[in-house]
């Protein structure tokens, strides 16, 4: 071995601590970015593989009743390539030994063929065999959730009619992926289920022999989708067509996409910020070792080698370390990005996942790393390089220190010496300073960014629930229903109030923007359902005029004042234009609220409503599902706190595991930053300390001049800390609001705590390994040589 | 031996200046000189005198700030930062006050640091058996006394046979047996090489060992001396 290579090997060996706590953090800023890449390359082609295998359809439409013959003229559109149409029904549940209220959705499945469209995976057990009228598959979700095995029977009222189903199969729908119950945003597989039954069977039992209330369609080519939903609601609506729509107003793929999308943003968010840190801390700490090495380069210099060989020899010490580095990350961050990867799987239920980590997710983490140390070795090796020789071999001339401002303003009395020393040199090099200022500031402001989403969270639910939505109990009908409805909801057993609602499927419009949403007509005045306005003030009812959330009013561009165009997707489907009054904040879901007189007088209906609000005596609950389970009307029942249970868990099985990852691996590269900061410290500073050491100072003294300076820099920089943190806090969510949900900008005080914890900790940490090698200065070697 | 086809070095009219903060110092001030091969030659003059300077200029560490710099009838000023490493790595010697010797490498590690780039050089453990350190060939610095890391900086100067050996105070930070010991070692290099040796010293008694001594005074040479008889390391008295 050359000894220039065997010189390379001992002094890696001999800045052992230093070069781990470089590629710890190389490592983490790696993995984080493999983890999510490959996780994000995985879902996208797992559900990409689903959607074509399984034949995910393109277009979508409900309606009342439609014969069959129908079927010949949708299929004879222009760019449409299969059509299946279907039997779809609302149905009550009934599992035994569960009390709550289950609501499900029956779909139809073509008997003794394949479906052309969403066919089903099925996982266990057989179709229904296509004579019989009591078989039916449900959703493998809801299978396990009640622990059902094939075989199992399950009690339904189908069309009003009690009867026993029998289980012969679970399956997975890509049409189902997100199992939602209607006016719920978050799955709860308990609570609802999706079953399929024969289509003859089905048809009879819903008085459809010959007829379907459902279609969907398969396109030869994506873009033809606006064509064919037009020609369709032409088709349709003579049949009482409710809209029909693509894939994006299509409820399991608009929230899977909400998903990917926030996915997206922390696979991009966080690997730009660790990676960034960690480049920007390679920089730093390449430049300053190479800066301490510039004697020996000055004597390498003397005897003879140039400036090529020098650089090659310094990068190939950053190379070692950048590239254990690299390895060690791609490695981790596989095996994490996998985990993710499978906890997503678990939680879509894909039947498959694809996993493979691409060459370019690699290359292009090696290539920032090495370029972040690279740059920070040039730019030390550059600044060696100009110097002569001979001035390099020279000690550095006593640096030019000076009065600090401190001292200036005339306050030195109240500075000591030792004091006095650690403020000059923090101005002295005032670029240094700043550095190692901003390494623990963005240290503190990552931390703050994996930790800050739980509190936020817990603040949504109780602005959602707690001041908006504050009902028991909600229950959807089946299709709108007369006033007399309450009536009957207001005899049952524990209910105490009762606030009806009615909602449309509506396409809203300004100027070019466009969305279908939920337009909800609500009496004012309203209790269990509240409207809040952006200081979470609540606001009364207009008789006139719609409100939006105030996240639709931002995608559509509109403000109050302005004129929207309102175009129902049900009945006769009438187009109105309609007055925005104001804007509600909502943090979950987006909707336009009405005076519900005003949307029965805007639909030219009568007191019609689609669902009602309950509070309920919680003594009686059980009585109360118990006969809810028995009015056929009654589509849907959405328990609130189970809602909140929901929400949770949604979000802890999808954002608060790599939040969990992230806070770890700040937590390391916080560590990363400020151990390297108070090593280079030492090494830089060792023999001016041993000379104080020599000249009587003790070693608290000198401890204190080093790791007071530290000190200095780690109080100035966890406010700064702050400032990125909220920063960064900021840049997420806003890239994370979604019509699924807004995360507003609430730091908690504990996550401010937390992170200025994690920053004092670990610089407490590093002083205590730095104390210990100042402990152990050799004051010989210091009066022997000179530096 | 003053025959100008054994001339090594010619210098004439150099002049170096430092710019320090606000003011500018003038190291040397315009100093004419000629070495020849085989020389044993000694600077010597107090602090600041321009020895240090006058002695990187020839070794190729520093360039004057205006005259001229002749090494073999070439002029050192011209070359740019590559030719001046190729004339250092070919030519010259470098042994300076305090050693120099990189911490992480043994005694023939640092010897073979330079060998490994010279064209012809002496084996690494013939260059230490040389120095008197044939038995320390894989202690690190650390665990050498200062005058054993000296004799180690100088087999590192010798080893890759150059013409020109530059020491620069290679006693001052040794006590007097011990730089005895080195001046021997450097003497039988001149010796027995026939190495041109030009050694700074602000010690006197050096000048003893020296063909020819320079006397220089704040930046200028004051005068120089002929020594008739070179005394002996042993015989100097400090």
């Amino acid at each position: 071995m050359k000894p220039l290579d065997r010189k390379l090997w001992r002094e890696l060996w001999q800045m052992k601590g230093q070069a781990v706590a470089i590629m710890l953090v190389i490592v983490c800023g790696v993995a984080i970015h493999v983890m999510f890449g490959a996780t994000l390359d995985a879902l996208g082609q797992t559900r990409a593989r689903y959607y074509q295998e399984y034949r995910f359809a393109d277009v979508f439409a409900a309606l009342k009743r439609a014969p069959e013959s129908l079927r010949e003229r949708i299929a004879a559109l222009p760019g449409v390539a299969e059509v299946e149409t279907r039997v779809v029904a609302a149905v009550h549940l009934d599992v035994a030994g569960f009390a709550e209220p289950i609501t499900g959705r029956l779909v139809s499945i073509p008997d003794n063929r394949e479906s052309r469209l969403n066919r089903l995976y099925l996982r266990q057990g057989r179709p229904p065999a296509a004579d019989r009228d009591d078989e039916a598959i449900v959703s493998e979700a809801f299978a396990e959730a009640h622990r059902l095995e094939p075989g199992a029977k399950l009690r339904v009222v189908i069309n009003g009619r009690r009867q026993t189903l029998t289980i012969v199969g679970m399956a997975l729908s890509p049409e189902y992926i997100h199992q939602l119950r209607p006016g719920s945003m978050f799955p709860d597989y308990q609570r609802y289920g999706v079953l399929w039954m024969g289509r003859r069977a089905l048809g009879v039992a819903y008085g459809m022999e010959g007829a379907f209330n459902d279609v969907v369609v398969g396109l030869t080519d994506a873009r033809a989708a606006p064509d064919v939903i037009d020609e369709l609601d032409r088709l349709l609506t003579p049949y009482g067509g409710l809209g029909a729509h693509d894939r994006e107003d299509q409820p399991s793929h608009r929230f899977l996409s909400e998903e990917f999308r926030n996915i997206t943003l922390s696979a991009t968010l966080f690997p730009v910020l660790f990676l960034g840190v960690a480049v920007f801390l390679l920089n730093v700490v390449m430049n300053r070792l190479i800066g301490m090495q510039r004697e020996q380069i000055g004597t390498l210099k003397a005897f003879g080698y140039g400036n090529g060989a020098i650089a090659l020899h310094y990068l190939k010490l950053v190379l070692i370390v950048v590239l254990i580095g690299v390895a060690v990350g791609v490695f981790a961050g596989a095996g994490l990005g996998r985990r993710l990867a499978e906890l997503y799987t678990m939680f879509f239920r894909f039947p498959f996942l694809d996993y493979r980590l691409s060459p370019s997710l690699v290359l292009g983490a090696l290539l920032l790393n090495l370029g972040g140390a690279v740059a920070g070795t040039a730019f030390a090796l550059r600044a060696a390089f100009a110097l002569r020789p001979a001035e390099a071999m020279r000690p550095e001339p006593p640096a030019r220190y000076r009065a600090t401002v401190v001292e200036r303003l005339g306050l030195q009395r109240l500075l000591s010496q030792p004091n006095r020393m650690i403020l000059r040199h923090i101005e002295r090099r005032p670029l240094k300073s700043l550095f190692a200022v901003l390494g623990i500031a963005l240290a503190c402001g990552v931390t703050m960014a994996g930790r800050f989403q739980e509190a936020t969270i817990t603040h949504m639910v109780e602005v959602h629930y707690k001041l908006s939505q504050r009902e028991d109990l909600a229950v959807t009908f089946t299709e709108p229903t007369s006033w007399r409805a309450i009536g009957s909801l207001d005899g049952l057993p524990g209910v105490e109030r009762v606030e009806v609602y009615r909602a449309v499927p509506v396409r809203l419009r300004f100027q070019h923007h466009s969305r279908r949403t939920t337009l909800k007509g609500v009496p004012p005045g309203g209790d269990l359902q509240r409207l809040l306005d952006a200081d979470l003030r609540l606001l009364d009812l207009p008789s006139e005029g719609v409100l939006l959330t105030d996240y639709l009013g931002e995608l559509l561009g509109v403000q109050a004042g302005d004129r929207l165009t309102v175009e129902v997707l049900e009945g006769s489907r009438p187009v109105r234009e309609v007055p925005v009054v104001g804007l509600v904040k909502e943090y979950l879901g987006v909707a336009a609220y009405m005076d519900l007189a005003g949307l029965n007088r805007l639909l030219r209906e009568g007191p019609a409503i689609s669902g009602a609000y309950l509070a309920v005596d919680d003594r009686e609950r059980s009585e109360l599902y118990r006969r809810l389970g028995d009015i056929p009307r009654i589509a849907g029942t959405a328990i609130r706190e189970q809602e909140i249970r929901n929400f949770h868990r949604t979000m802890e099985q999808t954002m608060l595991f790599f939040t969990f990852i992230a806070t770890v691996f700040a937590v390391v590269i916080a560590f990363g930053i400020i151990y390297n900061s108070a090593r280079i410290a030492l090494t830089e500073r060792g023999r001016e300390l041993a000379s104080l050491r020599v000249l009587g100072f003790t070693r608290a003294e000198i401890s204190y001049i080093l790791l007071g300076e530290l000190g200095l820099l780690t109080l100035v920089a966890i406010p700064l800390g702050f400032i990125v943190g909220r920063g960064i806090c900021t840049l997420f969510v806003d890239g994370a609001r979604s019509e699924l949900y807004r995360i507003p900008l609430i730091i908690h005080p504990s996550t401010y705590a937390f992170a200025a914890t994690v920053v004092l900790a670990s610089a407490l940490l590093s002083g205590w390994l730095v104390r210990r090698k100042l402990d152990r200065l050799d004051l010989i070697a210091v009066l022997k040589t000179r530096d | 031996m003053t025959d100008p086809r054994d001339r090594v070095f010619l210098a004439r009219g150099l002049t170096k200046i430092y710019p320090m903060g606000e003011i500018e110092v003038r190291a040397l001030r315009g100093v004419d000189l000629d070495l020849f091969a085989g020389e044993f030659v000694v600077l010597l003059g107090p602090s600041g005198s321009g020895k240090s300077t006058l002695l990187n200029i020839l070794g190729g560490l520093d360039s004057p700030s205006s005259g001229a710099m002749q090494y073999g009838g070439r002029d050192l000023g011209v070359y740019d930062d590559a030719e001046l490493t190729r004339y250092r790595r070919e030519h010259v010697g470098f042994v300076f006050q305090f050693y120099n010797l990189i911490p992480s490498l043994t005694a023939r590690e640092n010897v073979a640091l330079v060998t490994e780039i010279a064209r012809n050089p002496l084996a690494p453990e013939e260059a230490l058996t040389l120095v008197g350190l044939a038995d320390r060939l894989d202690h690190f610095p650390a665990q050498l006394s200062g005058g054993e890391q000296q004799r180690v900086a100088i087999a590192r100067a010798v080893a890759k046979r150059p013409e020109v050996l530059l020491c620069d105070e290679p006693t001052g930070a040794l006590d007097v047996q011990t730089g005895i010991r080195v001046l021997a070692v450097i003497d039988r290099v001149n010796r027995e090489l026939g190495t041109t040796t030009v050694v700074i010293t602000h010690n006197a008694a050096i000048a003893a060992m020296a063909d020819r001594v320079i006397h220089l005074s704040n930046g200028l040479i004051a005068r120089i001396d002929h020594n008739t008889q070179r005394q002996a390391p042993d015989d100097i008295v400090w």
